[in-house]
């Protein structure tokens, strides 16, 4: 069996809407994933994340937005080309209410699309950096908000 | 958890838990390491350092080499292929960014709750 997304879950001690609002409001998405955000939050909308100790911007699609419970985009596609099933990933945030919290579940799909799983092992960790070829443009920007892995790259 | 042509389950289940990847990541970054040299860029104790990585040993995903009175650990790229590496750090990362969302929303729950 192969399966090709992350499934993460967590609960929060508040209210639907106030999670809703820190997933999806630029001015809070600065405090869990990028130093500035701008986003226009409608379905076929553009999101603009920037990490300024990288100089790093990476726009998004905005899929999904069903307040509060379902907001989705796509992100990670090459510079220049329209996100899509093929060259991108999809990143669904659902949230639920349960007794005055919420349980916020996240998932990513799509990495076998983005040819991540095809690259075969190669021996050392160096080398799999070099490995990554086209693809390494994405890592780095998936990984420039974590300092750590962004000077490894 | 998994990703690609890896078939094994142990495998996933010792990286589905987040302290694991985390420790995993750690690894790969300092090379070779103690497990209190471990400890020190994690917010875990030594003792469970050893036992996470009591795991990882079990399914193939570090080795240890005795050196005197220490055991060093160092990852086996063979078994984390390049794919599974990949997914151990998007995984870590969104483990990372909704305990960030989970503090952020529950402090603007705080104050909103204090000033009505």
């Amino acid at each position: 069996m192969v399966t090709n997304s992350i499934e993460k879950e967590i609960r929060i001690e508040a209210p639907i809407e106030i999670v809703w609002e820190t997933v999806t409001d630029p001015d809070h998405i600065s405090r869990w994933f990028s130093d500035k955000a701008e986003m226009d939050l409608h379905p076929g909308g553009q999101a603009s994340i920037t990490w300024n100790d990288h100089g790093v911007t990476e726009t998004l699609r905005i899929e999904t937005v069903e307040p509060p419970r379902l907001f989705s985009f796509r992100w990670l596609n090459p510079a220049g080309e329209t996100p899509d099933k093929s060259n991108s990933t999809l990143v669904e945030f659902r949230l639920s209410a349960v007794d005055g919290a919420t349980i916020l579940r996240v998932v990513e799909s799509g990495f076998n699309e983005l040819g991540w799983s095809e690259k075969t092992a190669s021996s050392t960790v160096d080398g799999h950096i070099a490995g990554w070829g086209v693809h390494t443009d994405a890592l780095i920007r998936y990984f420039a908000s974590d300092r750590q892995l962004s000077v490894r790259l | 958890m998994k990703i690609g042509r890896v078939e094994d389950e142990e495998l996933w289940a010792a990286i589905g838990e987040p302290s694991r990847r985390q420790l995993l990541d750690v690894l790969i970054s300092l090379g070779e390491a103690t497990p209190s040299a471990i400890a020190l860029e994690l917010p875990l104790t030594r003792q469970a350092v050893t036992k996470h990585l009591a795991v990882l040993d079990r399914v193939g995903l570090v080795d240890s080499q005795r050196v005197g009175r220490e055991v060093r650990y160092t990852v086996r790229t063979d078994r984390l292929n390049e794919a599974a590496l990949a997914m151990v750090r998007v995984a870590t990362q969104w483990d990372k960014r909704l305990l960030d969302i989970k503090s952020a929303a529950e402090a603007t729950h705080r104050k909103r709750s204090k000033k009505s």
